[in-house]
């Protein structure tokens, strides 16, 4: 019961909490003390305490704590979960990256591979002569003996779907056969520089699956960044666009339709939009623009912006409807249109998130796969020409990785792509949230 | 009371709906032109709604139904060939709330004009130097105009929006509350400014400091539950008041 005398000692004593007392026309105002006004007739103690909740007891202040196993179960719980999903994502990103160094140790395990799997086609003989070349040059490479059978027990399982592929592989290759195939481990040279000359020309070459396989990374590169500028810069305009006419001037009954059918477009399967681009969107574009390539990079970043829109709009959305509606009423209020109130005053003050949603929607292009795989025509070239036809980094995973040999060359060269995406969207992401962001912050806010 | 070509502002059997709910009910009422009406009345009883009703800031909300005319220069605002951007230019308001763009100081004054087309870098200088005169901010803030508004105190804040209203040039002025987050000496410097504006603008305010409607207005407007209880000059609403609701108000005894 100390808490009372001290509520009582402190503010209801006397004058301490009182309120002004009203009295006949023309006389002085008087206070009244704050308990005297209050008198509920209190069944603990029988005198006027004035609490309003007689319910609520409070336990001394220095007493046994409180244990509740529920709560602290809760919170253990929630915070493993936590770090392991936060050690998952790392725990990816670590296998990615380990995995792609096959691509400079050379096709060690290859030998052992092709040998178990019947020596089919040119191709497989050039590998095993590569490997051959290999241990001359460096031997260490050899794997240790248990991830040599792991390859062999893997090719087994997977090889007969392969044949197919490995008997087209092996026509088209036969027709270098004559030179001397190798499967040496790339370097950074061979990854970055010009990799072949073709009418005196000097030009980068991805092609993994030849007698002298050429792995350059740049057209792929030049291909998923073409693919995602031009998705971009469609979907970050109609995203932005549209979120600002959903907060300022649609109706609310427009807003209730249209705001949640956009949002379910974020969960449509990029399959599908992948097929409509391949279908319906190719043939119109051609139409309208005589393009010699039926698949291209515009209309694999038509595709993307389909994809993307959504997730822009939503985070836009969100961020433009969390500006107080007191500062869309004061530019209201000075004359303002408005158009001018959206564009001068929510757009700037929401700047931070609408700049956060055109990056995640770069990582979300940038790393999507399915509409790159069916609608840009994966034809790995460097070119700034949006009519012809491109491959994407995310796309030539997606297409090789089923077919690649277990530890090859080419094998670690496709997870070196996925630890360049990872490390790409990763950065775009953080850039986002600790770099810009927070100045962004910083400087609408006052902070 | 004055010639009826001095009237600035004259509403006629107002009424104005929130959904369902009515804020006001019949108000009628005349303003007089380069003078100060006070309104005043409990908390709820639709002084805000009215002050929005006199620049059409209610056409924001969701819902809002009214019946009755209000006319500005013999206008009838609601009309449907008004303007309701060029009848904001006119009718600038101080919220009860101060509400600063998160932009500078400066940019927060210069709004209002740039919207209004003007671009001359000099000119807009002058302006915001002599808004923010008027406003009696620009001694604290002559040195941060490039800082961010919103890193100004609350009374800073309310004397910026009062700057930015006056650098639009307007002819009324609404202001709700405009001295509810200032010091007394802050708040003296409004009154004085509000005394010197009604030469040149009619002035509407809402007040709760029964002081303060005394020391400013000249007319003031007593609401309780929606309605207009009573209207008149100043002296005789805290004097000789005719409703007893007005007496028991202005002299703090309201039950
Ligand atoms: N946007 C709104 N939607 C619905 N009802 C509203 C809205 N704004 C005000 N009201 C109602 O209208 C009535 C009048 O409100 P108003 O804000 O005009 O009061 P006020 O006199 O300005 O009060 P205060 O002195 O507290 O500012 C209140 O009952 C309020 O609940
Ligand atoms: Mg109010």
């Amino acid at each position: 019961m100390w808490i009372r005398e001290e509520w009582e000692g402190q503010t209801c004593g006397g004058e301490t909490m009182s309120e002004w007392q009203t009295h006949e026309a023309g006389e002085r105002i008087v206070p009244r003390p704050y308990a005297e006004r209050f008198a509920l007739p209190d069944e603990r103690t029988g005198n006027g305490w004035p609490s309003p909740n007689r319910f609520l007891r409070h336990r001394p202040l220095a007493g046994k704590k409180r244990f509740d196993f529920g709560e602290f179960a809760a919170e253990y719980v929630i915070r493993g979960i936590a770090l392991l999903s936060i050690c998952a994502i790392f725990g990816i990103f670590y296998y990615v990256f380990q995995e792609s160094r096959w691509a400079f140790r050379g096709g060690g395990e290859s030998v052992q591979e092709t040998a178990g799997a019947g020596s089919r086609g040119n191709e497989n003989a050039q590998a095993a002569s590569g490997a051959g070349q290999e241990e001359e040059i460096r031997p260490q490479t050899y794997g240790l003996p248990e991830t040599a059978g792991e390859s062999a027990a893997e090719t087994g399982a997977s090889g007969v779907s392969r044949e197919a592929d490995a008997i087209e592989e092996g026509r088209r290759t036969s027709l270098h056969s004559e030179t001397s195939g190798n499967d040496e481990p790339v370097t950074l040279e061979r990854l970055l520089l010009p990799n072949d000359i073709i009418d005196n020309e000097p030009r980068y070459v991805w092609q993994p699956i030849s007698v002298v396989p050429k792995y350059s990374f740049v057209p792929l590169f030049v291909g998923a960044l073409k693919v995602t500028l031009v998705g971009i810069s469609i979907a970050a305009p109609v995203a932005i666009l549209a979120a600002l006419f959903m907060t300022t001037f649609a109706p609310r009954w427009l807003r209730e339709i249209m705001k949640p059918a956009i949002e379910i477009l974020a969960g449509f399967p990029s399959v599908v939009i992948g097929f409509f681009c391949l279908i319906t969107v190719a043939s119109v574009i051609q139409e309208i623009t005589g393009a010699t390539y039926r698949l291209n990079a515009l209309v694999g970043g038509i595709g993307m912006s389909i994809a993307v829109i959504p997730i822009i709009f939503t985070v836009v959305e969100d961020s433009l409807s969390t500006v107080p509606r007191h500062m869309r009423e004061a530019s209201i209020a000075l004359g303002a249109s408005r158009w001018q109130t959206a564009w001068r005053v929510v757009l700037p003050a929401a700047a931070p998130g609408v700049f956060a949603a055109v990056i995640l929607g770069i990582g979300r292009a940038f790393g999507e796969t399915m509409i790159a795989l069916m609608a840009t025509g994966n034809a790995a070239q460097v070119s700034w020409n949006i009519l012809e036809s491109v491959r994407t980094m995310s796309a030539t995973i997606g297409a090789e990785m089923a077919e690649v040999e277990f530890h090859s060359v080419h094998y670690g060269v496709l997870f070196l792509i996925g630890t360049v995406l990872f490390v790409v969207t990763f950065s775009l992401n953080a850039f986002a949230e600790f770099v810009v962001r927070k100045r962004l912050i910083k400087r609408f806010q006052g902070r | 009371m004055s010639d009826t070509t001095d009237i600035k502002i004259s509403t006629r059997d107002f009424d104005l709906f929130y959904g369902g709910k009515q804020a006001l009910r019949g108000i009628t009422v005349d303003m007089y032109r380069n003078h100060v009406t006070a309104l005043i009345g409990p908390s709820g009883c639709g002084k805000t709604s009215f002050l929005r009703a006199l620049n059409r800031m209610n056409d924001l909300i969701d819902g809002v139904r009214i019946a009755g005319t209000v006319t500005i220069d013999g206008v009838d605002i609601y009309d449907r060939n008004v303007d309701v951007v060029e009848l904001r230019k006119r009718v600038g308001m101080v919220f009860q709330k101060s509400n600063p763009f998160a932009k500078s100081v400066y940019d927060n004054v210069a709004y209002g004009p740039r919207v209004n087309g003007i671009r001359d870098r000099a000119r807009l200088d002058e302006i915001v130097e002599r808004s923010l005169r008027s406003a009696a901010l620009w001694e604290e803030v002559k040195d941060r105009l490039r800082d961010s508004a919103l890193g100004l105190s609350g009374g800073q804040q309310q004397r910026l929006c009062i700057a930015r209203c006056l650098a639009v040039n307007p002819d009324i002025l609404l202001m709700d509350e405009p001295a509810s987050a200032l010091d007394p000496l802050s708040t003296a410097k409004i009154e004085e400014l509000i005394f010197e504006l009604k030469r040149n603008y009619t002035i509407v305010i809402v007040t709760h400091n029964m002081q303060q409607a005394a020391r400013v207005s000249d007319y003031t407007a007593f609401f309780y539950l929606g309605e207009l209880v009573e209207y008149n000059r100043t002296e005789t609403i805290f004097t000789n008041p005719r409703q007893k609701q007005t007496e028991e108000y202005v002299t703090g005894r309201f039950g």
